[in-house]
């Protein structure tokens, strides 16, 4: 893979010292960009891509078909493992669903202007990530048919949700942060479904982006306040991408599971859903930017940052894996000592080793340049972080609940095929929400690329 | 009333170029007009004449309006509609509320923000006058156009055509109602 042509271009920290070439025009930075959408025919990767992801997604019908026919019985779920597949998999996409707004909200505040060339993208991700994510809670709820009880309405049956529970806060995080990402992601994309609009090659193409575009005009005074708008949402999305893995991690922290009743999870939690986040984005952007030849947006620099964000994300991870050990020791308490060591040599212990290697070990290759400045490098590490983090849900979920208190309740967890299926269908699911969205949609914000192109002292990045 | 005639349009190359001609439009006295731009121009709203936003005001409104609503439900909820004893826990328990009105000011604070910076904005509208212009499309990707309306008390036909002349655009149109 291409090496970074002139690694003197950046700043004595790092960053780069201008962020687009300067041959970019604002009609070839929007040639570039809507033309994968409007004219250019899609790859045949991407037919062969779309019919792996969607025939993933049929598993993922079958399996949750078969699950409304029959319940949660069809799964490896039972007392004392209560909490099987399905609250791993919403942990690991829900974290995942971290970076986009992460991105977003956190690294448009810190004037990162880089980040213009994964912000929708990552957004999009984050918004399919939740997606995945919200539906595994409510499968898991048995009977998913009234997941309503668990808002707060007035109902017939004089009942009101308990409020001192954790699960549900976790009903209000992520749908707040659903609904607070989609509105933020609309609101970006605004302006760049009226370029798509006037662009627009054909009448299909003029309704659908014309209808979306809401009228959109480019007006100065709808600008201010769109501009306004956008960074008092980024500036509430900032928080909110903090607090809600922080309650995510409740539903466990709050328990008094050994393993789970720990203060550093929320913290620990949040800086591993970056760490996923950063990772899923890598593995994503880097195959659609060899597709769709989109080097000259998005350099390799940038994905130089992620890893950067990877790296450091990863040590506070590794940092809280010790924390969790040491003070699992250092209580004194039995319980948790047992849990410890249960967690690393117990029947689960392999997991446990794959962990380590996938979360602590192996990403201890960024360090290097080399690695970070190779895409195929990267996106190998990227994917075993992701792979890691996963493997994390499973041993907070599985290891702390197979062996708790009392030795007469313990029992060993094994998922089926349809814990399985569930899983690997949501990854369909996911990857064909993303690929009609790379179908349908500017995959890099046009105007903001704009905003680069026209003014140049915005490219210098602070040094 | 002219009738027909929604305004008269001036087309730039640069942003520079569009942000010039609306301060002198701003200094010969025009009101009734709006610049319009593939991305935002520093500047350019104050050239115009505009004042600063209201939306960070609307933003709090919503904010205060999701926080207090939250809480008050949940008091409501489990103080006073339907007690339940958790634990022995006090039925009032607020750090543990205290999560959800979080949520829930900064959910109501996004919705408030995002619908009435489309309301304010006038969207979502089916038509405007300034799409008729020939060549607008390109105000989304490369161009930037200044209109002045007729609706302002300074409007002239030949006037202001005269006025738009001289701060050398690459074209001058009109825009039909």
């Amino acid at each position: 893979m291409h090496e970074d042509p002139s690694p003197s271009d950046e700043t004595s920290l790092g960053y780069p010292s201008e962020l687009l070439a300067a041959d970019q025009s604002y009609e070839s930075v929007t040639e570039t960009i809507a033309s994968v959408v409007l004219t250019k025919p899609q790859p045949r990767v991407w037919f062969f891509g779309f019919a792996i992801a969607f025939s993933l997604l049929m598993v993922f019908l079958f399996a949750v078909s078969y699950l409304l026919l029959r319940g949660v019985g069809i799964w490896g779920i039972n007392i004392p493992v209560a909490w099987g597949f399905a609250i791993v998999n919403f942990v690991w996409w829900i974290g995942i669903g971290h970076a986009g707004t992460f991105i977003s909200a956190i690294l448009l505040l810190l004037f990162q202007q880089w980040r213009t060339a994964i912000n929708r993208f990552s957004e999009a991700m984050t918004l399919f990530a939740v997606a995945c994510a919200g539906t595994f809670p409510l499968l898991h709820l048995g009977r998913p048919w009234v997941f309503f009880w668990i808002l707060p309405y007035p109902d017939t049956m004089g009942v009101w949700p308990q409020f001192r529970s954790p699960l549900v806060w976790d009903v209000f995080a992520v749908s707040t942060y659903f609904t607070v990402s989609l509105l933020f992601w609309f609101l970006g994309l605004l302006p760049d479904l009226a370029t798509m609009r006037d662009r627009a090659v054909n009448r299909p193409q003029r309704l659908f982006y014309g209808i979306l575009a809401l009228g959109w005009r480019g007006s100065a005074v709808h600008w201010q306040r769109h501009q306004s708008a956008y960074l008092l949402l980024a500036g509430l999305a900032a928080p909110l991408v903090l607090s809600v893995h922080s309650v995510v991690s409740f539903d466990f922290a709050v328990a008094i599971v050994p393993g789970w009743h720990s203060t550093i999870f929320p913290p620990y939690f949040v800086a591993g859903a970056i760490y996923s986040g950063f990772a899923m984005v890598l593995n994503i952007v880097i195959p659609v930017r060899k597709i769709y030849k989109l080097e000259s947006v998005l350099p390799m620099r940038y994905l130089n940052n992620m890893a950067n964000v990877m790296l450091a994300t990863g040590i506070m991870v590794a940092y809280g894996y010790f924390i969790e050990a040491f003070m699992a020791w250092y209580s004194g308490d039995i319980y948790d000592r047992f849990m410890m060591f249960n967690r690393a040599f117990g029947p689960y212990g392999w997991v446990f080793g794959l962990l380590m290697l996938c979360n602590v070990i192996v990403p201890q290759a960024l360090w290097s340049k080399r690695v970070r400045r190779n895409t195929a490098s990267l996106f190998i590490v990227a994917l075993f972080i992701n792979v890691g983090m996963w493997l994390e849900r499973f041993v907070i979920v599985i290891t702390s609940l197979h062996r708790d208190f009392s030795p007469s309740a313990w029992s060993m967890y094994y998922p089926t095929i349809w814990d399985w299926a569930t899983l690997m269908g949501s990854i369909g699911l996911f990857l064909s929400l993303l690929f009609l969205f790379i179908r349908l949609m500017p995959m890099i914000s046009i105007s903001e690329v704009r905003e680069l192109v026209a003014e140049p002292w915005k490219r210098k990045a602070r040094a | 009333m002219r009738t027909g005639l929604y305004g008269l349009v001036a087309e730039f190359e640069r942003h520079e170029d569009l942000l010039k001609a609306a301060r002198e439009a701003c200094r010969a006295g025009y009101r009734r007009m709006d610049a319009f731009a593939p991305f935002p121009v520093q500047g350019l709203p104050e050239a115009l004449g505009r004042k600063r936003s209201r939306m960070p005001a609307l933003f709090l409104a919503g904010g205060i309006l999701g926080g207090t609503g939250a809480y008050f439900m949940e008091w409501y909820a489990n103080v006073v509609s339907y007690p339940l004893n958790i634990g022995g826990r006090p039925f009032h328990s607020w750090p543990s509320f205290i999560p959800i009105t979080f949520e829930l000011t900064v959910l109501g604070a996004a919705l408030a923000g995002f619908f009435s910076c489309l309301a304010l904005n006038g969207l979502p509208r089916l038509h405007h006058p300034i799409f008729g212009v020939p060549g607008f499309e390109r105000a989304s990707v490369d161009r930037f156009f200044l209109c002045i309306e007729t609706a302002d008390p300074k409007f002239h036909p030949v006037g202001t055509r005269r006025f738009l002349e001289t701060l050398h655009p690459f074209r001058i149109a009109e825009a039909q109602a």
